[in-house]
């Protein structure tokens, strides 16, 4: 089963990291909420996989109250904030992207189609004082 | 305490002037002068202690850890600088209030001149080498803005950056030098380094040390060849030039020698590095001050070159040499502040500094001109004359030299010739302004004598000069005796200073160069003939050159590597995550760990494959955004499907809520972009980021492959399962994690996601977007706004999914739920309103500023921390109890509760400020297609 699932988030992460280097937004927005799923998951797998039981501890004799009996819950904790903060950065980056659309006229990563590699920033000439 | 307050007077005293400067400049000097006053009465009482060779300790500590501590010592050396820094200081500021014209802010100068003095009494007391290299680095910054005090003046800009430079450059190396030292002896208390001489001298290390702390030293004393900044810092106010640049901040190097003297010296190394670096600085100095026509030049290079001099006699490693290093630091602050003044008075009347202008003073002002004379003989070593004693001492020392091959001659000889160039230079320095014919075309004429005030401190240090130089033993006898001990301690030299020695070779030096100096003097027409002719690199340009070249290569470096291309960034970025990783991982051999695989059953199986399978076909039919987007929803669902297998309730509702939520804001935002992703990318690049993607993901599998076979530490898991009902007073453990345990991440969380809210809010103010009439395949979007069964189907729901929500909150600290799940449930709920019967429909029934819910999620979740300190409990500290409540039972009530509400409202309000403000630009652009792009689209309305 570990190395299903390390396959599973392994691919979560290719197809996330393929998707973020496209040169689009949406499809790099995408590519991000694959990464983070891919990330959760692993986060989430660090407490191990355990079938059947859930960190809901029964009220009684806490001394059954182990990992024997309960799987971690510290990295479910942990996942659960980060998907909900997952969302939020999707839905920041989402209106960053229709916002570059708006001002820049297309959804280019670089705000200009057909960048490529070559340099668009050239060497600042340093004004006089500044150097 | 007291010492401490020795430091922190003068930062009172930087603090009143801006405030009490609008009452007029005397009452802003009073304001000023009060703390160092102050401090200097507080000095003055451990006088007579200190004359006795007494040390004065405080200690607090600051960073042990880091052994930073807030540890001072009064000693003799420290109390001779102190004494000069303050008493300087206060002749300074006194003296800034008739020199600084009406428009520049007197407030300012003082503020800063007091920063420095802090800064300055800091080094000189600091019984800790961390805390001095603090103070050290306090006095190159205050220096800086000194020296640009008149920013609007391109060479004070300059100056200053050079100065910062030079001297902050040297200060890492100081303090680079300091830890080493630390390192050797094991602490960084001055004492104990002070005490380890043997220890310090024998460590490998030594010569490193030493040097990087001479780099520092040197750069603050301006010697060769660091020496080059003190020139340009002339662009400051003179002032300034006559308390930092000669007085006191210069003498920081040769001060540091002095402290370290115990420690460092008596090597070899200590020896020729010191002694040559004197000698050459010296020389170089006194030669290059007589062609200065700048009087704060050559005041400047005199300044150098008296530097070079206190350097070569701590180089000798020769205690007699080392008083009389001390003695010559207080007669150089004296004639030279004094000079400095006389300078300013001379540039404040005339308007220029230029000596070839400014000839036949002492027509105008004779007083000026007699105490400026009477600071010239002191700098040329003149007999009666506080000058002469040291410069007398020095002769003398120069002779005890021994170097190596019988060149002992060399260096009587160097200094001789200094001397004869000392005295050339100072002769000029009176000859050319207050004699030699005429003036020439002054700015200001005819100059007058400046008000007597103005005059008084340059005279109070005029008359110091005469009195030391004529009653040596009842004046600086007995400050210099305790500097001296605190530096060699019991080693210290019989010495008595005496005008008359007899007849002798040091004297035989002294009278030729006085003889040799006037001589020369003139005879200069040739020799400045000579000097003008070779040509000479202006410091400044070479220097500024350099920086320049600094930076356009720091600057190609960067366009290498950033040249604004997002794609390009990214790969890098991944390219060089996957290099790190991959040396981690080698070998590969020891990648799987021990622990043995549990099996796989066919559901999980098959569920993985549809996961595969689904991220694949996202990626490959990414072009068409809708599908992708679609197929994207699957892989979510069954990421919580993975949750649900193994073992984690929370996490799965979480999931299956937010994928909800990010479907619903991905096809919002779809409407407004192109439906159709372009193929922009190359065969070469697809070839180029699968190769990344797949060494990505193979990486993050191989590494969990490799966690999970390993064996795992459940400590901190089986604190949590074991103190949640006893410490949250929940079952469900993820849940009073979030809410109890680790309450302030929760509460950091929420703030990030309403901040996350307030900035979509924002981004989309204002946001005019071209409207789509159809979609990818160029169909329009229907005409019926909401359909009416959806509607009202979701009209029925919303009143069961928000009782659902309830439900799910309440149970949430013992089961599967709480406040970020109900959140999400209740936002569905609503949306899902919004969908189905339009923003104004919900918008006329539920009139909520969404950002101010959110915001006010954050301010319950924070009340309800803050509500433990009313108990007496830390921030965030939850209690609770057991009711029970007819018909529902027994059940527990926690004031995590509360801040579960808080996550909740949050929670609902950022979602639906999100959702609710794209879907209204939707609403908004649809509604009225006179937008940029309306055109045929406007009949889709």
């Amino acid at each position: 089963m570990e190395a299903l699932i390390a396959l599973v988030i392994g691919v979560l992460v290719s197809c996330g990291v393929y998707l973020l280097l496209r040169a689009r937004t949406f499809p790099v927005i995408i590519g991000l909420t694959l990464l983070s799923y891919g990330v959760n998951l692993f986060i989430f797998v660090m407490g191990r996989l355990r079938t059947g039981v859930p960190p809901v501890v029964s009220k009684g004799d806490t001394s059954l109250s182990t990992t024997l009996n309960y799987t971690d819950p510290l990295p479910q904790a942990l996942v659960l904030t980060a998907i909900v903060i997952g969302f939020a950065m999707t839905a920041f980056l989402l209106v960053l992207a229709l916002r570059a659309r708006a001002e820049l006229g297309n959804d280019h990563v670089d705000g200009t189609a057909g960048l490529g590699e070559k340099p668009v920033i050239p060497a600042r000439p340093l004004a006089e004082d500044e150097v | 305490m007291e010492l401490l307050l020795i430091i922190l007077l003068p930062l009172l005293g930087a603090f009143l002037p801006p405030l009490c400067e609008r009452f007029g400049r005397n009452i802003g000097m009073v304001s000023a002068a009060i703390g160092p006053l102050l401090a200097l009465a507080l000095l003055v009482s451990y006088l007579p202690a200190l004359l006795e060779r007494q040390v004065f300790f405080f200690h607090l500590p600051w960073l042990p850890q880091l052994g930073l501590d807030l540890s001072l010592r009064l000693d003799g050396l420290g109390m001779m600088f102190a004494l000069l820094i303050l008493v300087i200081g206060l002749l300074v500021i006194f003296y800034a209030r008739y020199y600084l014209a009406e428009k520049d802010s007197l407030g300012r100068l003082y503020t800063l001149l007091q920063l420095f003095m802090m800064a300055m009494l800091g080094i000189v007391l600091a019984d800790n080498i961390l805390l001095l290299v603090v103070f050290w680095e306090l006095t190159s910054l205050s220096s800086f803005l000194l020296i640009g005090y008149w920013s609007h003046k391109s060479e004070a800009r300059k100056g200053a950056r050079m100065a910062l430079a030079i001297t902050g450059a040297g200060g890492l190396t100081l303090l680079a030098g300091a830890l080493i030292l630390g390192q050797i002896t094991g602490s960084y208390s001055l004492q104990v380094i002070t005490n380890s001489a043997d220890l310090i001298q024998a460590h490998p290390l030594y010569p490193v040390a030493l040097i990087l702390i001479l780099i520092g030293a040197f750069t603050k004393s301006a010697q060769f060849p660091f020496h080059f900044w003190l020139p340009h810092a002339m662009a400051a106010p003179t002032p300034v030039s006559a308390y930092l640049h000669s007085a006191t901040m210069v003498k920081a190097g040769v001060f540091l020698l002095a402290r370290l003297y115990p420690a460092l010296s008596g090597s070899e190394l200590w020896f020729y590095l010191v002694t040559f670096t004197g000698l050459a600085t010296l020389v170089f100095g006194a030669y290059t001050a007589l062609f200065k026509h700048d009087l704060k030049g050559l005041l400047a290079y005199s300044t150098i070159s008296h530097l070079g001099l206190i350097t070569l006699l701590l180089g000798f490693n020769s205690e007699l040499a080392t008083v009389a290093a001390l003695f010559h630091i207080v007669n150089h602050a004296t004639f030279k502040a004094s000079l400095f003044m006389a300078a300013g008075i001379i540039d404040h009347e005339t308007g220029t500094r230029d000596m070839r202008k400014i000839n036949g003073m002492w027509q105008y002002m004779p007083i000026t001109a007699t105490v400026a004379m009477v600071s010239a003989s002191a700098m040329a070593g003149v007999p009666l004359f506080n000058g002469f004693l040291s410069k007398e001492m020095f002769f003398t020392e120069t002779l005890q030299v021994e170097l190596m091959g019988g060149f002992d001659w060399i260096i009587p000889l160097m200094a001789t010739l200094a001397g004869i160039f000392a005295v050339a230079y100072s002769y000029r320095f009176i000859h050319d302004v207050f004699f030699n014919g005429q003036p020439v075309d002054l700015p200001k004429f005819p100059p007058h004598e400046p008000p007597g005030l103005m005059i008084l401190p340059m005279a109070i240090l005029g008359v110091l000069c005469l009195l030391v130089g004529i009653l040596p033993n009842l004046t600086v006898a007995p400050i210099l005796d305790a500097a001296s001990y605190a530096v060699l301690g019991e080693g210290i030299p019989d010495y008595h200073i005496a005008i008359w020695h007899g007849l002798n070779l040091p004297l035989a030096m002294s009278a030729t160069a006085l003889c040799g100096g006037l001589l020369l003097y003139y005879q200069r027409g040739g020799l400045f003939a000579f000097y003008e002719r070779k040509y000479r690199r202006d410091e400044k340009e070479v220097f500024e050159k350099r920086i320049q070249t600094l930076v356009r290569s720091a600057q190609r470096v960067t366009d290498a590597i950033e040249n604004g291309s997002l794609q390009r960034s990214a790969a890098l970025f991944i390219t060089t995550g996957l290099v790190l990783a991959a040396v981690e991982f080698w070998p590969l051999g020891q990648l799987l760990g021990k622990v043995a695989l549990t099996p796989i059953d066919w559901v999980s199986l098959l569920l993985a494959l549809v996961m595969i399978i689904a991220a694949l076909v996202t990626v490959i039919i990414h072009h068409n955004r809708l599908a992708a987007l679609l197929v994207l929803g699957v892989v979510g669902l069954i990421v919580s499907l993975v949750f649900v297998r193994f073992s984690a309730p929370d996490l799965a509702l979480t999931q299956i809520s937010v994928e909800v939520v990010t479907i619903i804001l991905l096809m919002l935002a779809l409407y407004f972009l192109p439906q159709i992703t372009p193929h922009d990318s190359d065969k070469r690049r697809v070839v180029r980021d699968l190769l990344l993607a797949g060494g990505a993901g193979l990486g993050v599998a191989l590494l969990t492959l490799a966690i999970l076979t390993r064996p795992y530490d459940t400590g901190l898991a089986d604190f949590f399962l074991a103190n949640s009902v006893s410490g949250g007073g929940g079952t469900n453990v993820v849940n009073v994690i979030l809410v109890d345990f680790r309450g302030f991440d929760t509460l950091g969380e929420i703030t990030v996601l309403a901040i996350a809210g307030l900035g979509v809010y924002l981004m989309l103010n204002g946001l005019h977007l071209p409207l789509p009439g159809a979609d990818g395949d160029g169909r329009r979007w229907a005409r019926d706004p909401y359909p009416p069964i959806l509607t009202v189907l979701s009209r029925i729901l919303l009143p069961l999914a928000l009782m659902v929500s309830v439900y799910i909150f309440l149970r949430g600290h013992n089961q599967p739920g709480g406040g970020f799940i109900a959140g999400l449930i209740t936002s569905i709920a609503l949306i899902l309103q919004y969908v189905c019967s339009g923003s104004a429909w919900v918008q006329q029934r539920l009139p909520f500023d969404y950002g101010r819910v959110a915001v006010l999620g954050v301010l319950i979740a924070t009340l309800a921390g803050v509500g433990s300190w009313a108990f007496g409990y830390p921030f965030l500290t939850t209690s609770f109890t057991y009711v029970t409540w007819p018909l529902v039972g027994k059940f527990e009530l926690a004031t995590a509760m509360i801040f579960d509400t808080g996550v909740f409202i949050t929670v609902v309000g950022s979602t639906l400020l999100m959702l609710a403000q794209l879907g209204n630009l939707a609403q908004t652009t649809y509604d009225t297609p006179s937008g940029t792009s309306s055109g045929t689209n406007g009949e889709a309305h």
